[in-house]
């Protein structure tokens, strides 16, 4: 997968939509900032996520962040590769380091931004 | 954040040069990290790493009275302490707790200079601390901590460069002091740290400390010398069961609940909280600083602490251990008798996950062992 052909929320997750099952995980920026990634605590296939509610946590040696589900759905399958090795997320956070990929019934993404608007909005939130 | 009252070292140029990651830390701007945590952390444990501690403070305390006024305000035996010696205390406070914790070093016996270096964040607090309880002694107390930076040498590979540094220093065992000159200013090696390896720390004026990182660097090239911020320095000294004041160890606490009792010299004559730490000691304690780890998960500071469903304590500190590769957390616990293996249960985020009990420290790197001396 390319960048460029994802949607990303202000909370720094992307997401990928194919038919009525979309992939999620967080932005190569989202794993930068959080630093080196030892832990995720992944969600439970079967579990019924609500877009903008929590999915799950990934912890860096520093602290726990929470990843917050871009559309409403429920879980198909989870990455298990990541709690074998959590660091795939900051080597790989697109192709290897994917969390989580749920069926949704409804795909709207129109409100989330395309690669281009997620860079602008990157560069305001600069500190 | 407001960054214009963030209060910054004479080094914060050059760590932002080197890649440095700055944060608010208690007012100072300081690097939470360069490349990475883990990498720091690794380069320290195997290699060597340098660490900006310039918040740090340096109180200096001479005159004729300067070693009986430090041994009745320490916990430790301060006069003892020959010149180039130095030792790690606590500043008891009188009542239930601790003002601080130190490093006392004997400059010169003969002369009775000492130097002690306090916490950045207690400084002023330890320098009034110490001009109360001053009276009665003959001694000048002067606060220079605006006056010197200071760095840090950490890892078994630090040897070899301060070989070529200040060779002096490696007479001498854990816990030593030299003074030294750089430049034509006057500087102080200690072989101290906050890591569990052997390591060496340097304490000099501004105008000198960046020609100084910058010496190390070149010195430390061969050995794989990289920067290492508060991060690691944070997952290091947890690994190493150290203190860190303000967490692990405050005005509310004493040095025998924090599991440092070897600290306590009960045989001295005479110190501020010696009858409380008497007292404690016959009585026995009734919590105590205990160490866990758990499998899976990551306690944090705060997460709550059951043992057979009923709480028993909370975390003081507690992170992710890049040794270990497992959680680990220090906590005060109602139930001083647990031991090593005993299991319990960490509440994170609203589940309960399980640990271990740990001896401390959890991790004994080179500092733990002989060092390497020259004679």
């Amino acid at each position: 997968m390319k960048p460029e052909e994802l949607k990303y929320t202000k909370t720094h997750e992307w997401i990928k939509i194919d038919g009525d099952v979309a992939t999620v995980g967080v932005s190569d920026h989202a794993q930068h900032e959080m630093g080196d990634i030892v832990f995720v605590d992944l969600p439970k296939v079967g579990a019924k996520l609500e877009k903008g509610k929590q999915a799950c946590v990934v912890e860096s040696v520093k602290s726990a962040f929470d990843i917050y589900s871009p559309v409403s759905g429920e879980v198909s399958e989870v990455n298990n590769k990541l709690s074998e090795d959590p660091a795939l997320l900051n080597q790989s956070p697109i192709d290897n380091g994917w969390i989580y990929k749920m069926k949704v019934s409804n795909a709207d993404v129109s409100d989330l931004m395309d690669f281009k608007a997620y860079q602008e909005f990157i560069k305001t939130e600069v500190h | 954040m407001n960054t214009n009252t963030l209060r910054k070292t004479a080094l914060n140029s050059t760590c932002r040069k080197y890649g440095g990651r700055m944060v608010d830390f208690h007012g100072w701007e300081l690097p939470i990290q360069f490349e990475g945590i883990t990498k720091e952390h690794n380069a320290v444990r195997t290699g060597a790493g340098i660490f900006d501690v310039s918040h740090m403070g340096q109180i200096f305390v001479s005159g004729p009275d300067a070693a009986a006024f430090l041994d009745y305000i320490n916990a430790n035996d301060v006069k003892k302490l020959e010149n180039n010696q130095g030792c790690y205390s606590h500043l008891p406070n009188g009542r239930r707790g601790i003002v601080d914790d130190v490093i006392n070093f004997c400059l010169d016996k003969k002369s009775n200079r000492y130097l002690v270096i306090v916490n950045a964040t207690t400084t002023l607090k330890d320098y009034e601390w110490m001009l109360e309880n001053s009276k009665g002694f003959n001694v000048k107390i002067e606060n220079k901590s605006g006056d010197y930076s200071m760095v840090a040498i950490q890892g078994p590979k630090t040897i070899s460069i301060m070989k070529k540094f200040e060779p002096a220093i490696l007479k001498f065992g854990r816990f030593s002091i030299v003074e030294s000159s750089f430049n034509g200013e006057k500087i102080f090696v200690s072989r101290t740290g906050y890591t569990g390896e052997d390591g060496f720390e340097v304490a000099a004026p501004h105008k000198v400390i960046n020609e100084i990182w910058e010496k190390f660097f070149e010195l430390g090239k061969p050995e794989g010398l990289i920067p290492c911020g508060l991060g690691a320095r944070d997952t290091l000294r947890l690994e190493s069961g150290y203190l860190l004041y303000g967490n692990d160890i405050d005005d509310e606490h004493t040095t025998y609940e924090a599991n440092y009792g070897w600290v306590v010299k009960l045989k001295k004559d005479k110190f501020i909280g010696k009858e409380i730490y008497e007292k404690q000691k016959a009585e026995g304690l009734k919590i105590r600083l205990i160490g866990l780890v758990t499998e899976t998960g990551i306690p944090r500071e705060g997460c709550k602490v059951f043992y057979q469903g009923k709480l028993t304590g909370t975390l003081q500190s507690a992170t992710f251990s890049p040794t270990l590769k497992k959680g680990i957390g220090v906590g005060y616990f109602d139930m001083p008798q647990l031991k090593p293996g005993d299991s319990l249960e960490v509440e994170i985020r609203g589940k309960n996950i399980k640990a271990t009990v740990h001896d401390l420290p959890f991790y004994k790197g080179g500092a733990f062992g002989k060092v390497y001396t020259e004679n």
